[in-house]
This record gives C-alpha cells, sequence and structure tokens, in this order.
C-alpha cells in the first residue's frame, strides 16, 4: 500500500476513535467542544512517556487512555454542571487550560514540542479503531447505552424511571474522554511529533461536527460522520484541481495551472456542513434509517393480522 | 392498622407566589382504586408531580407505607413502588417500543451487570421478553422494534401506561390515561387497568372521562383551584353539592360562555 493511503487510512482510524469519543458524551445530550483538549492530554501522555523513558508503545497507549479517562471523570463533575451553551462553552475552555499549560511546560517541550521515537504504522489504529467500534457498539446495545440515550431524550422522565443523570453522565463523558486519549497517543506515535498547536480549536470543532453530523443517535453516526468529513477533503485535493481546470475552460481560458488554493476546500466543506444541518439535523444516520435497513421481526400477532 | 399506601397531609404548593395546591390532605388505600379530578388547572397534574418528586411541596408531608418520602430523591420514589404516566406524552422519541419498556424496568435493573450486559445483541435477555410480554398483553406487540416518535397518539398513549407499569409498581399514577382514545379503546384500558387492580396494584387516576373513572374507580378525590372539596365513595360524586358548585360555578362566574351553550342547545 502507498505512503499517501496509508497515512490516510491512519488518520482515519485516529478520527474514527476520537469521534467515537465526543460520540458517548454527546449522546447524553452534553455537547463536548474540547475535543483537543483531551487529545493533547493523549498525545503529550504518550509522547513523553516514549521520549523519556523509551516506554513500549502498548504502554504509553494504555497510560494515554487511562490518564485521560482520569482527567475526564475529574473533569466531569464541575463541568457536567453547566448546561447547554455554558457546557459547550465549559469544555471549549477545558481545552484552551491544556493547551497553556501544555505551551508553558518546559518538560513537554513547551512551543517546540516533542518528539516521539516510536513509530507505528497504520495498521495498528486501523486495528486499535475496529475495536473501539464493536466496544462502543457493545456498548449501545447494553442497558447502559439505553439509558444514554434516554437521558439524551428526556432528562425528567429518566430521572424519575430511576436513572442516575449524575452517574450516566460522568461515566459516559470519561470513558469518552479515555477514547480522546487513545486517539492522542496514536497520534503521537503515527505522527512521530507533537506540538499543541495541532490540537487546536479547529480539531475540538471538527471532531464535534463529524459526530453531530455522522448522527448520535445510533453507534454508525461517528463512523460515517468520521469517514465522510476525512475522506471529502482528500477527495476534493484530488477533485477540485479537475473542477477549476474545467470552470476555467468553461471561459475560454487556459486550465488552471496554479496549485490548488486549499482555502477552497474549506469552502466546500463548510457549504456541505451547512447543507447537511439543513436537511438532514439529526445526522447522517439516524435510528429510523437504521430500522429500516433492519430485517422486520414479525411477532404472532403481527402474523395474524397479515394473514386476517 | 396498616398505614395507607399513599398519604397526603397538608400538602401545599406555590410557583411564583401563586398558591396551585392548598393544605391538601388525603389517603389512598392499598387496593383501592382512586380517581382524582377536578376541572382543568385545579392541581392534579401537580399533584402528581409532588408524590412523584418532580417537585418538592412547601408544606406538609406525603407518605408511602407510612414512610415520609419528602426528602426521598425523585429519582429513589419509583424503587420504593410508585410509577407515573404522564398527561403530555414524554416517550423517548428515539427509543423504539420495546426499549421505551425496558427503560420503565431501570429501577429493578439498576445494578452494573444489568447495566453491562447487552439487551439484544446475543439473543433476548428476559428484560427483553419480559418487556415484550407486558407489551402483548395491552395489544401493542406489533410494534415491538418501531421508534416511538413515528407511532399514533393512542398507541404512544398506551405506551405510556405500560412503561410505568413495567416498574412493577404497587402504586400507579396515571395522569390522564384516556385522553384522545376513542370509546373503544377507552373501554379496553379500562378493563386493562380493572385486570392490573386485581392483581394488586393500587391505582391513582387523573380523569375527565367520567364514564371511564365511574366503571374503573370505587373512590374519587376532587380537587377545585387546589383545594380538596371531595372525598369519598365514586357513586355519589356527582351530586355532591360541592362538586356540583365547582364545576357549575365555572360556568357561572363565565356568564358568556354560559349563554352561548344555553343557545347552542336551543339551536340544536
Ligand atoms: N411549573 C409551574 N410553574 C408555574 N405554574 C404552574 C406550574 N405547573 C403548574 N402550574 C399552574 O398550576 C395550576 C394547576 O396546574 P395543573 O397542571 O396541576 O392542573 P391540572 O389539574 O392538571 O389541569 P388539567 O386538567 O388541565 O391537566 C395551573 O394554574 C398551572 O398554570
Ligand atoms: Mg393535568
Amino acid at each position: 500500500m502507498g505512503g499517501y493511503w496509508s497515512g490516510i487510512l491512519a488518520i482515519l482510524a485516529i478520527n474514527v476513535i476520537f469521534a467515537y469519543g465526543i460520540f458517548l458524551p454527546v449522546a447524553t445530550g452534553q455537547l463536548n467542544l474540547g475535543g483537543a483538549g483531551f487529545q493533547a492530554v493523549g498525545a503529550y501522555a504518550a509522547a513523553y512517556m516514549s521520549y523519556t523513558y523509551d516506554w513500549p508503545v502498548a504502554l504509553t497507549l494504555i497510560l494515554a487512555m487511562v490518564v485521560t479517562g482520569g482527567i475526564g471523570f475529574a473533569v466531569a463533575f464541575p463541568i457536567l454542571r453547566l448546561r447547554g451553551v455554558y457546557l459547550v462553552l465549559g469544555t471549549f475552555a477545558f481545552a484552551e487550560v491544556v493547551a497553556g499549560l501544555i505551551l508553558n511546560s518546559e518538560t513537554l517541550g513547551g512551543a517546540i514540542g516533542l518528539p516521539v521515537p516510536a513509530f507505528v504504522d497504520y495498521e495498528v489504529p486501523v486495528v486499535l479503531a475496529a475495536l473501539v467500534t464493536l466496544f462502543v457498539f457493545y456498548l449501545m446495545a447494553t442497558r447502559f447505552g439505553l439509558v444514554m440515550r434516554a437521558v439524551h431524550d428526556d432528562e425528567v422522565v429518566s430521572d424519575l424511571m430511576g436513572v442516575s443523570l449524575r452517574g450516566v453522565k460522568v461515566a459516559a463523558f470519561a470513558v469518552g474522554a479515555g477514547l480522546c486519549g487513545l486517539a492522542g497517543g496514536l497520534y503521537a506515535h503515527t505522527f512521530t511529533y507533537v506540538e499543541i498547536q495541532a490540537f487546536n480549536a479547529l480539531v475540538s470543532i471538527n471532531v464535534l461536527l463529524f459526530v453531530l453530523l455522522g448522527g448520535t443517535q445510533t453507534a454508525f453516526g461517528p463512523l460515517i460522520g468520521a469517514a465522510f468529513f476525512t475522506l471529502l477533503p482528500e477527495a476534493l485535493r484530488v477533485l477540485l484541481p479537475q473542477l477549476q481546470a474545467s470552470v476555467a475552460s468553461l471561459f475560454g481560458a487556459a486550465g488552471d495551472m496554479r496549485a490548488p488554493d486549499d482555502s477552497w476546500r474549506f469552502v466546500i466543506l463548510g457549504c456541505v456542513t451547512v447543507l447537511m444541518m439543513v436537511f438532514r439535523p439529526e445526522g447522517l444516520v439516524t435510528r429510523t434509517l437504521v430500522e429500516r435497513f433492519k430485517p422486520r421481526r414479525r411477532s404472532g400477532l403481527a402474523a395474524a393480522e397479515a394473514s386476517a | 392498622m396498616m398505614p395507607p399506601l399513599l398519604a397526603l397531609q397538608g400538602v401545599s404548593k406555590s410557583f411564583g407566589g401563586l398558591e396551585v395546591i392548598t393544605d391538601v390532605a388525603f389517603n389512598v388505600e392499598a387496593g383501592g382504586r382512586t380517581a382524582l379530578i377536578g376541572p382543568n388547572g385545579a392541581g392534579k397534574t401537580t399533584l402528581f408531580n409532588l408524590i412523584s418528586g418532580v417537585y418538592r411541596q412547601d408544606k406538609g408531608s406525603i407518605a408511602l407505607s407510612g414512610e415520609d418520602i419528602s426528602d426521598i430523591a425523585s429519582r429513589r420514589r419509583i424503587g420504593l413502588g410508585m410509577a407515573r404516566s404522564f398527561q403530555n406524552i414524554r416517550l423517548m422519541p428515539h427509543l423504539s417500543v420495546t426499549e421505551n419498556i425496558m427503560l420503565g424496568q431501570q429501577a429493578r435493573a439498576g445494578s452494573l451487570a444489568d447495566m453491562l450486559t447487552p439487551l439484544s445483541l446475543f439473543g433476548r435477555t428476559k428484560w427483553r421478553r419480559e418487556a415484550e410480554e407486558l407489551l402483548g398483553r395491552m395489544g401493542l406487540d406489533t410494534y415491538p422494534g418501531e421508534v416511538v416518535a413515528t407511532l399514533p397518539y393512542g398507541i404512544r398513549k398506551k405506551i405510556e401506561v405500560v412503561r410505568a407499569l413495567a416498574a412493577s409498581p404497587k402504586l400507579l399514577l396515571l395522569d390522564e390515561p384516556a385522553a384522545g382514545l376513542n370509546p373503544t379503546e377507552t373501554a379496553a384500558l379500562s378493563d386493562f387497568l380493572a385486570e392490573i387492580a386485581e392483581t394488586g396494584v393500587t391505582l391513582l387516576v387523573v380523569e375527565h372521562d367520567m364514564g371511564f373513572v365511574r366503571s374503573l374507580c370505587d373512590h374519587a378525590v376532587v380537587l377545585n383551584f387546589g383545594r380538596k372539596i371531595y372525598d369519598g365513595p365514586t357513586g355519589s360524586v356527582q351530586e355532591d353539592p360541592d362538586v356540583l358548585e365547582a364545576y357549575l360555578g365555572r360556568r357561572n362566574r363565565n356568564e358568556d360562555a354560559a349563554a352561548s351553550a344555553r343557545e347552542g342547545i336551543h339551536a340544536a
């Protein structure tokens, strides 16, 4: 496999794990706009142990996940007291605090960053992404997953049904943070270098977009969202020059030989985002859509009615 | 003597200075079928919200089986044996019918093992089977996998009742379960609830349909402007002077409406 495609596959796999990390709190109705912060914690935890103590990758990844999950757990208690847009701002602020702390930390390389000696090829993120996907599908099939979705739909009624709102939200937030940390650790070992600029606000916004546009009602959503938004820019990278050339030739001009202007990709990406929000506000994959593709399980009564 | 299953004493509740429940006291005896009736805005739903713990009363006490539950968190009350339905359907729109029922079981299935066992991945668990069985008893087994948001009103109304039942409550609080159902469905619901009551479940039902109330309930509590005005057998509720005044008095205060109603009768 070419380096280009294996690179994209690695990014896709990391984004899928990252998206599931944000999906879990979002599926309970908690928007998390601090994705980059959690990813940075995981990335720097892995990078630091790999760089300073030469830890093997398996250990750095576990550490990245546990440390980030632990921080997510600790942060969840104060931060989940916030609601709606205040929660969004609170998680966003968390990511800014993380970035600020890392930027000012000598040990973590400050503005320069840290090299990561251990490189992992695309297989590792791909296998881990598959495992994480299975894990989230499993989780969503349990009563815990049921309760997560219930809390998303109606907190008052969930509470009256005996659901611990706090417990469900904190658990989803912390486990999600752990997954963001794993995505960060994989990022560190895939790019073999971490610098805090890579974990900026745009990253947090993008991953939340993956999740919201993919759909938050089923575990298919983040998978589709991450795939779509990782591959679309790449497709545009290839298609855009051709598009520009054909538009140019339409006006009789010679094909535009300039390197494709990166900003146009964002324009198209932005338009696609707006269109999806207008036409599929609940995300690409909704519960109703999934049900439509499932084989109908006819019960006795339904069968009797049908034959009558 | 056994304490009553539910006992309210001197319960009052204000919203922003306006008292909507005033010094309400009544008992619901175990095994009874009590109706809670009253004109629109009398405070019936608010009383349900106080009993289930959505709001806390300003004054008075609410006791379940003799134990004061005023300080017990709303989420723990269903575990003590009371479950409720909602006047405005409050099903989870993105969950399937069966999933909504399984949510109703939550108070009995909150252990870590229960939480982390898949409900359907490897065949149907006992929880799912139990939920489907309950739906079947209500004649709702046509729709197990359907997402609730797509179902008609009457069906969703019934699912609300079944979800409350899924908690296996001792005391079932139903807020206008027959509203919006046609006469056949209403009669079927009445039979179904009578059957539930036979199994030892105590009913406290808010309902405007007096036919439904008379066929199902043996006891009635009437509220008007947040005060209890009647507490006695269902049979004599419509002869009670206070109750008559509450319903007719409302009309008297609204002379125009009464006049146009009379005209309507003459024109017909
Ligand atoms: N959360 C609240 N905040 C302010 N006022 C409220 C609130 N809940 C109820 N009320 C008021 O309390 C009064 C009683 O309302 P409630 O819904 O309990 O009446 P009800 O007897 O259930 O009426 P209906 O038969 O129409 O359902 C009404 O005047 C209502 O406006
Ligand atoms: Mg009401």
